[in-house]
Formats: C-alpha cells, sequence, structure tokens
C-alpha cells in the first residue's frame, strides 16, 4: 500500500520546507513590531494556555463553540495519528505500531472514533455556515475548503483503512469500528483485484490532503491553528485597557501611525484571528452601524502588514496608510468609534487585544496629526484648562457639598477619600448620586473626606481617546497630590475614575487600594453596618445595567447584584447581555463627549433591552450610564421607568418607616 | 511678508471672581488662557502661513509669564513669538497699549513687510474692542472689523477682501494691504497643537522686547500714557431668586406651576 519510502521522503522533505518557508515568511514580519515582554509569569501564562488555548475555555462560552472543541481536540488526537502516517511513508516498519498492542489498539479505537467526529463536525459546521452564519460574509470559498479538505482527509482515512480491512490485511480491524464499516461498503461495491489499488489511492489522497492543507494554513485564517495557542500563552497579563505609557521627549513618536509602529504582539494578533465574528457581534459600535468592526480592524492590520511588511523589511516604509480608506487601512471614523467597552476583547476566544490598537492609532492622530473629531476640540481645552470635561470653574467643584457636612481629607485623621469624580461634582443628576453617597458613608459612620476644590479629573476620557500627553499631566498631578496628602484608600462611586486610579496610576508608582461604591456598600451591608427598610426604597421591579468600567474591566459583577438584592429584598432582573456579555450604554472611551452620527443609537438599543423587561426602575452604577440611560429614556418616552444608581437605591432605604 | 497676530492672555473669566470688599479682581491661582477670539486670529495666521507663504508671528503684550501664550502659539505653529514686557508698558489702558504694539509692529516692518494683522475682535477682560482700530489708525493701515471670513488676498494688487458679520447682515469688504483684521469666532475652527510641537515650542526662543528697544516716549505708553482708567469693579446688581416648586418630586407640576409664573409676569404668551 505505501508508496516508495525514497520518493515519499523527498515529497515530505519538499513540503515540509515549503511550509517552513511560508511560516517564516509570514511571522517574520511580525518583528518589524516594537518591543513587548509576553513572557514573564510562565506559570500563569501556562495556565492561560492550558485553559484558554487546550481548555477552549472561551470557545465554549458560545453554544456552537462545542462544535469547534470537537474539531480541536479531534485535531490535537489525529495529529498523533497523521504524525505516525508520515513516518510509516518514509519508514514503513516505523510508526506506532511498535507499541504493545494494548496500548497501539485502543489507540486505534481512538483515532478510528476521533476521525468520525471530526467528519460530524466539520459538516455541521458547513451546514451553519450556510443555514445560520455567524455574520454576513463568513461563509467564504475559503471556509468551505478547508471544511470541505477536512471531510475529505477523515473519508480518505477510512477509504484506506477500510480497503485494508477488506483486504484481509489489517490485523487490527476488530479495534476499528467504522474503518471496519467502510472495509465492508468497499467489499460490497468493488473487486478484490481492486482493493490494492484502493488503499494506494486512499493513501495518496490522504497524504496530499494533509501536506497540501498544511501548506495551505499559513496563507488563511486558518493560519490560527498555528498561533492561537501561543496567542492564549501571550495574553496580556493586565488590564489590556490600561495603555502602557508614553515617553514624552523630543524625537520620539507618539501612538501608532504606521503598520510598524504597534508591538510585535499586536502584529501578532492579526495572525491569529480566526475571523469567528464573535467580537462584531458583542461589539455596541458594530452592531448599531457605525464604521467600526473590531474583526475588520484586525484583518485590516494583517492585510497591512502583509502589503508594507516585506517593504518595510527592505526599504523601512510602506506604501498602504494605516489609517485611511481602503483595503488595508482602518478608516479613523471606525477608530473613533469605539466604546472601549472590551465587549470584543471579552468574546475573542483567542485573546486577541483590540480596544489598545484602536486607543493606540487615535494617539498617533490625536498627537501627532491633531486631527479628531471638532467636538473634542472644547473637550480637550476644557480638560487641560480646567480638569473638567465641562469646562466648569474648578471652584465650583465643591458646591454639591454646600448642604451637608462634607469634610476635606485630612492625613492621618481620615481614613477614606470619597473621590467625587467630575460627573459626581458638576452634574446635575450625578450630584444626587454623591449625596446619596455621603448619605450612606454618614449612616455607617464611616471616616471619610473629600479634595474638594484641590480634586481633578482623573483623565480617564482623555486617555481613552489618545491625548496621552494631557493625561500624563493630570496624572502626575493628581499622583503627586495623593501622595502629598497620603492618601491610601480611595472610594469612588464613578467606575472610570475606579478604574483609572486603580489601573492607570499604577503606572505612575501609586498604589492605591480604591473600592467602588457597589464593592463598598456591599462590605458595609455584609457588616451590618447599613439598617435598611425594603418598604420604603420603591424601586419596583429593578432591572441592572452593567457598567463596562466595573464590570468588564475590573470583574465586578456580584457587589452591585448583592447592594440591589439587599435594598429591595429581591435579586435585580437580568438582562439577556449581562456581566462579561454586557451591552455598553455608549459613553466609554470618551465617546461620552462626541456625537453618534452613524447608525442607531447605542443608549436606544441598551434601553430597549432594558425596557423588554418591564422595569420599574433601569439600576445602573456610573454616571455616564445614568445619563445615556435616563436620555434613552425620554427617547422612547418611557415615564413608567426611572433610573437609579445603586447607591440612590440604597439611600432612599435608609429612611426611617414611613 | 508677515501675518502678525495679536494675543492676549487674560484671566480665564470663567473662574475669576470679585472681591465685594477691594472691588477688585480675585486673580489669585486662577489660570491664564489666550484671549478666545485672539485664538481664531492666531489660526488665521497659521493659515495665512500655510496658504499665502506668510511669516506667522505672535505678539503680545504683557507680564513677563504672558510667554505660557506665546509659547502656545509656538506649538500651534507660528514661526517667531515676540513679547513686549516692560514695567514701564504697565497700567496701560486701550491708547497706550496701542501706541506699544504699534510700535512693536513698526519696528517688525523694518525686517520685513507686514501684511496683514489679525487681532481678536475683543478681549474678554477688557471687552472694549478698542485695541485693534487703534492699532491700524497708528499704522495707517486698512482697519477690517468683525470678519467672519477672508475672501480673497492678492499680493500682485496689494488688496484683501474680507466679510464682516454685522448684526442681521454681511458686509464684504475690499481694502488694500497691509491691512488689520479684527475676527469672530466664526472666521475659522482652531487646531489643536500636536506633541511634537508642544515639546518643540517648550524650549524655543521667546523673543521679548522692552522700551529700550521701541524707544518710545514714557508719556505715551504704560499708566502715564493712559488717559482712562479703571476707578471700581463690581458684580451688579441682582435679585434674589426664588426655588419653586419640587423639581425632582414633582416635576411635571413644578414646570406647570413655572409656566403659569412666567404667563402672569407677561414673560411668555399662550
Amino acid at each position: 500500500m505505501t508508496p516508495d519510502p525514497l520518493f515519499f521522503s523527498i515529497i515530505l522533505t519538499a513540503s515540509l520546507l515549503v511550509f517552513a518557508w511560508s511560516c517564516r515568511r509570514r511571522l517574520s514580519l511580525v518583528a518589524i513590531g516594537s518591543e513587548e515582554n509576553r513572557f514573564d509569569d510562565l506559570p500563569l501564562r501556562l495556565w492561560n494556555m492550558f485553559t484558554l488555548a487546550f481548555g477552549q475555555k472561551k470557545v465554549l462560552a458560545r453554544p456552537f463553540g462545542l462544535n469547534h472543541f470537537v474539531i480541536f481536540w479531534s485535531f490535537m488526537l489525529l495529529a498523533l495519528a497523521n504524525g505516525d502516517f508520515l513516518i510509516r511513508g518514509i519508514a514503513p516498519r516505523a510508526g506506532l505500531a511498535l507499541l504493545p498492542p494494548a496500548i497501539y489498539h485502543p489507540l486505534l479505537m481512538v483515532f478510528d472514533l476521533v476521525s468520525l467526529l471530526a467528519l460530524l463536525a466539520s459538516i455541521v459546521a458547513a451546514i451553519r455556515k450556510v443555514v445560520a452564519p455567524p455574520y454576513e460574509g463568513a461563509a467564504t470559498r475559503e471556509a468551505f475548503a478547508i471544511l470541505g479538505a477536512i471531510a475529505l482527509l477523515m473519508l480518505a482515512y477510512f477509504g484506506l483503512h477500510g480497503a485494508e480491512i477488506a483486504a484481509g490485511k489489517e490485523p487490527a480491524a476488530a479495534w476499528m469500528p467504522v474503518s471496519a464499516l467502510a472495509g465492508q461498503v468497499i467489499s460490497l461495491v468493488f473487486h478484490p483485484s481492486l482493493f490494492p489499488l484502493l488503499s494506494s489511492t486512499f493513501w495518496w489522497l490522504h497524504a496530499v490532503l494533509l501536506l497540501g492543507f498544511i501548506n495551505f494554513l499559513p496563507y488563511s485564517k486558518h493560519m490560527h491553528v498555528f498561533t492561537a495557542i501561543p496567542n492564549c500563552f501571550m495574553k496580556s497579563l493586565a488590564k489590556p485597557n490600561a495603555q502602557p505609557r508614553e515617553q514624552f521627549a523630543e524625537g520620539n513618536t507618539f501612538g501608532v501611525g504606521s503598520i510598524d509602529r504597534f508591538s510585535w504582539k499586536d502584529l501578532f494578533d492579526s495572525f491569529s484571528c480566526t475571523e469567528c465574528g464573535r467580537c462584531q457581534l458583542a461589539c455596541p459600535a458594530a452592531t448599531t452601524g457605525k464604521a467600526l468592526n473590531p474583526r475588520g480592524v484586525i484583518h485590516s492590520l494583517k492585510q497591512n502588514l502583509l502589503a508594507n511588511g516585506p517593504l518595510m523589511q527592505r526599504q523601512g516604509k510602506g506604501v498602504v496608510p494605516l489609517i485611511g480608506n481602503g483595503e488595508g487601512s482602518v478608516a479613523a471614523d471606525a477608530v473613533w468609534s469605539c466604546t472601549t467597552c472590551g465587549a470584543c476583547m471579552a468574546a475573542c476566544p483567542v485573546m486577541i487585544e483590540h480596544t489598545p490598537k484602536l486607543v493606540k492609532m487615535r494617539r498617533h492622530l490625536v498627537e501627532t496629526e491633531a486631527a479628531f473629531p471638532e467636538e473634542l476640540l472644547v473637550f480637550f481645552e476644557n480638560m487641560e484648562q480646567r480638569s473638567n470635561p465641562w469646562g466648569i470653574a474648578p471652584g465650583e467643584r465643591s458646591k454639591w457639598s454646600s448642604q451637608i457636612s462634607a469634610r476635606p481629607f485630612k492625613a492621618g485623621e481620615t481614613e477614606y477619600l470619597f473621590f467625587v469624580g467630575c460627573a459626581g461634582a458638576f452634574d446635575s443628576r450625578s450630584k444626587q448620586v454623591t449625596l446619596a453617597m455621603a448619605r450612606i458613608l454618614d449612616a455607617a459612620g464611616v471616616s471619610w473626606g473629600i479634595l474638594g476644590k484641590e480634586e481633578k479629573c482623573c483623565g480617564d476620557s482623555v486617555r481613552r481617546l489618545g491625548n496621552e500627553f494631557v493625561f500624563d499631566r493630570i496624572a502626575e498631578e493628581n499622583v503627586a497630590l495623593f501622595n502629598e496628602k497620603g492618601i491610601t484608600r480611595v472610594i469612588t462611586h464613578c467606575p472610570h475614575c475606579f478604574s483609572t486610579l486603580k489601573n492607570d496610576y499604577r503606572q505612575y508608582g501609586l498604589e492605591l487600594r480604591v473600592i467602588s461604591h457597589a464593592e463598598f456598600i456591599d462590605g458595609l451591608l455584609r457588616e451590618g453596618k447599613l439598617q435598611l427598610n425594603h418598604q420604603v426604597t420603591g424601586a419596583g421591579a429593578v432591572v441592572f445595567h452593567d457598567s463596562c468600567y466595573l464590570g468588564r474591566h475590573n470583574e465586578v459583577y456580584q457587589a452591585p447584584r448583592s447592594v440591589i438584592t439587599a435594598a429591595t429584598g429581591e435579586a435585580p432582573l437580568e438582562l439577556p447581555r449581562n456581566r462579561e456579555n454586557a451591552f455598553c450604554c455608549g459613553a466609554g472611551g470618551g465617546r461620552m463627549w462626541m456625537e453618534e452620527h452613524a447608525g442607531s443609537r447605542i443608549n436606544l438599543n441598551r434601553v430597549d433591552e432594558a425596557l423588554a423587561k418591564n422595569p420599574d426602575t433601569i439600576c445602573v452604577s456610573c454616571p455616564y450610564c445614568m445619563t445615556m440611560m435616563e436620555d434613552a429614556l425620554k427617547d422612547r418616552q418611557a415615564a413608567g421607568t426611572c433610573v437609579r444608581d445603586i447607591a440612590e437605591i440604597v439611600a432612599e432605604g435608609l429612611r426611617p418607616d414611613v | 511678508m508677515y501675518a502678525i497676530a495679536c494675543i492676549k492672555q487674560v484671566p480665564d473669566t470663567t473662574q475669576v471672581q470679585i472681591d465685594p470688599v477691594t472691588n477688585t479682581l480675585v486673580r489669585d491661582g486662577i489660570p491664564f488662557i489666550i484671549n478666545p477670539y485672539d485664538v481664531h486670529a492666531l489660526e488665521e495666521s497659521l493659515r495665512m502661513k500655510e496658504r499665502h507663504g506668510f511669516r506667522a508671528l505672535a505678539l503680545s503684550m504683557g507680564p513677563p509669564n504672558a510667554q505660557a501664550a506665546l509659547r502656545k502659539a509656538l506649538a500651534l505653529g507660528v514661526d517667531e513669538a515676540v513679547l513686549l514686557s516692560d514695567r514701564c508698558f504697565g497700567g496701560a489702558d486701550t491708547l497706550s497699549t496701542s501706541n506699544v504694539i504699534a510700535a512693536a509692529i513698526a519696528k517688525l516692518a523694518e525686517r520685513d513687510e507686514v501684511g496683514i494683522v489679525f487681532c481678536g475682535k475683543q478681549t474678554i477682560d477688557g471687552d472694549t474692542a478698542q485695541v485693534g482700530p487703534g492699532i491700524a489708525v497708528r499704522l495707517g493701515f486698512s482697519q477690517l472689523t468683525l470678519v467672519d471670513r477672508i475672501e480673497q488676498v492678492d499680493f500682485l494688487k496689494k488688496r484683501i477682501r474680507v466679510r464682516r458679520k454685522l448684526e442681521g447682515r454681511y458686509e464684504i469688504v475690499e481694502a488694500r494691504l497691509p491691512a488689520m483684521v479684527t475676527v469672530v469666532r466664526e472666521l475659522n475652527r482652531p487646531r489643536y497643537p500636536t506633541v511634537p510641537m508642544r515639546l518643540k515650542a517648550a524650549r524655543a526662543e521667546v523673543t521679548t522686547w522692552n522700551n529700550s528697544h521701541l524707544n518710545l516716549d514714557v508719556n505715551s505708553i504704560g499708566l502715564k500714557g493712559s488717559p482712562t482708567w479703571v476707578s471700581r469693579i463690581f458684580s451688579p446688581e441682582r435679585a434674589q431668586g426664588e426655588i419653586i416648586g419640587d423639581g425632582i418630586g414633582n416635576p411635571d407640576g413644578t414646570a406647570r406651576m413655572l409656566v403659569e409664573r412666567l404667563i402672569a409676569a407677561d414673560m411668555l404668551a399662550v
């Protein structure tokens, strides 16, 4: 059955060399990217690789992921069978058959059954691509070619072993039920004189498919077969939303304006994309008709790298613009559409980091080109000049506290700094939340204080919008102030302040214990420091909307739910898209300060989802969500529903019996 | 040929308060900004540089800390920045201010021809709108105020055509160069400084001229050269407001109450 070993050795060597050359040619392009260390903390990285890649943790997070799980593990096991196949092609007496039968025979059984599973899974995948493709354009010729090749490979496997069994040359036939069935079919259909020919035909079909498949991979989205596993190993261990700092010295470049300015890991990401489309299905911009499609961005980076990479390696300069219109470029509109909600990254089964790439491109647009949507000009000026988004006089920052006895934070005396934030200090609706929070802190006897007029914006929006220069100044000033006052424990009620103080300021050497109001109130309730009266909370049926910066970016999911449960006596209603799958309100990433020109409105999309639950109250934990949800309710004229922050619901419950 | 932008560093008035006892501005810790109208003047001088090859220059009179405003102008892309700073320039009203600035422009004209001088239509601290016209008169330049569009600049014929934004109408005016143009906000959308430009501006040279450079008669400048002075600054008296209804608890009823009150006061008609 097997061919001349010498002849096959030549073919095998040649195709492996071509494969190695292809991989090298593609992956060497990654080296044009800048330095980044993704090899620290090896135990954690190995753990990530085992759970995410081999455990297929994220793949299985969506219903259809099971099918991929089957294909993945079939391939892992069949890699052994195929290796054996190739070795026996050059050395017919070597291979697994040398193992004791007690091991070899069960292995044959596993290979046989797993091949059947892979065949079925590839058929199921093809049917899905036709009947219910995950997104428009998912049913590509390439996808069908790959699935077809997998299916044919399995059929060739059964044909090869079936012909051997039919010819009575397979002593372990009893261990290969599917191949045995194929053997019966062959015996029925073909004359025994044809068995050797069939056997060698199937052998060659199998060999050609296998080697062809391997050589096709580097040129297709199925490159992920090789790159996805290391990509899970190299995933960001820090919060990917906290971008690295920039060094503001003359001669440096700022942000990413051409493909070689990305880090090598950013470029490696583009070779890991499976084009599954989960990111775009989760993306608030993509699902509401904006220019941004996270899958498209990663694809464009790959196209750009393939077009420019070889030129850059030779002459240092590419021809396809990174930011622009056309194939291989990312439209500036797309760059600005991102809410940095992180839904794409949470959905990605191979741990591609989309948001940081968009922020890096924003940095280039803002810092190097000074090209950004016009409404941001006033916003940037306000932030730089008055350290708040609205440009209100900093002297008015403590006005909200005029009616209460808010105390200034005093080093050594006050335990917690209550970092009010710009919205909490200036936005009239959010001031209510600040006051509610103050009542709660007082009721629980917490030692707290504020910075008053000395407080500045945390800089979240400027950082996400790519204005790192202004963020850097704000952060330096804040860090100096915090150090000077000896502040170590901070309570926030804005998740954007929370995440920035907690994750971003760490880059400035400031290690704070930052506690979100959700977690803090939850703690007070658990310690029995707050006595609530369920009857007076008056929240009715409460549906909870997760804030991206509290939830996805910092994994605070349970605390706000526990607080609502404690305050109302009932667990909140859950939206269909909740926790790590929650849908953004549309205001993150500085989008709060920009117009939403294209498509439908993100906040309406979300509020419709909430209104479908017929709630009396939409409960939020973020001032931006508050604004977006209230605006959307007005748009929908849903007068029967109101928006409340968790702190307000709790503060209501503090009232004595009526 | 120079396109000069006259800019003034002013206190950020959203943050300025008046001391009720001394009737003076409380300026402690109040940050300074470039007068917002002057930002548009600056932008237009940069556009003249880009479109017509002018040499853009930012000119400011003020205390040494006004350098900050000029550095910002450098970060935005002007080729040169000149600060007019001398103790004897201090306390100036609009007349003596325009004397100093006109003298400086005349000195610049010795180096290179001055084509257009841009000024904001007024400053947000003084609100007089007199310095620009004062400069034009003292230099004998054409005076084009309240410009919201530069229609045409013709070097050969030395002519400029602009649109003036007046109350309820526009006026297209043509004049000879050199010209002094005061601008309104609608003229352009100011740019934002890039980081490389900011870094470069941070260590760039700001030329400072005092009266030894201008040689003006000390009786025509500063407080001595000012026929007007501020005797008192005060906030206008305002009747105490009144909070009506309960906007949070009963928004509908409160809105109705407000409308009724406005109708009763004849401030709203049904």
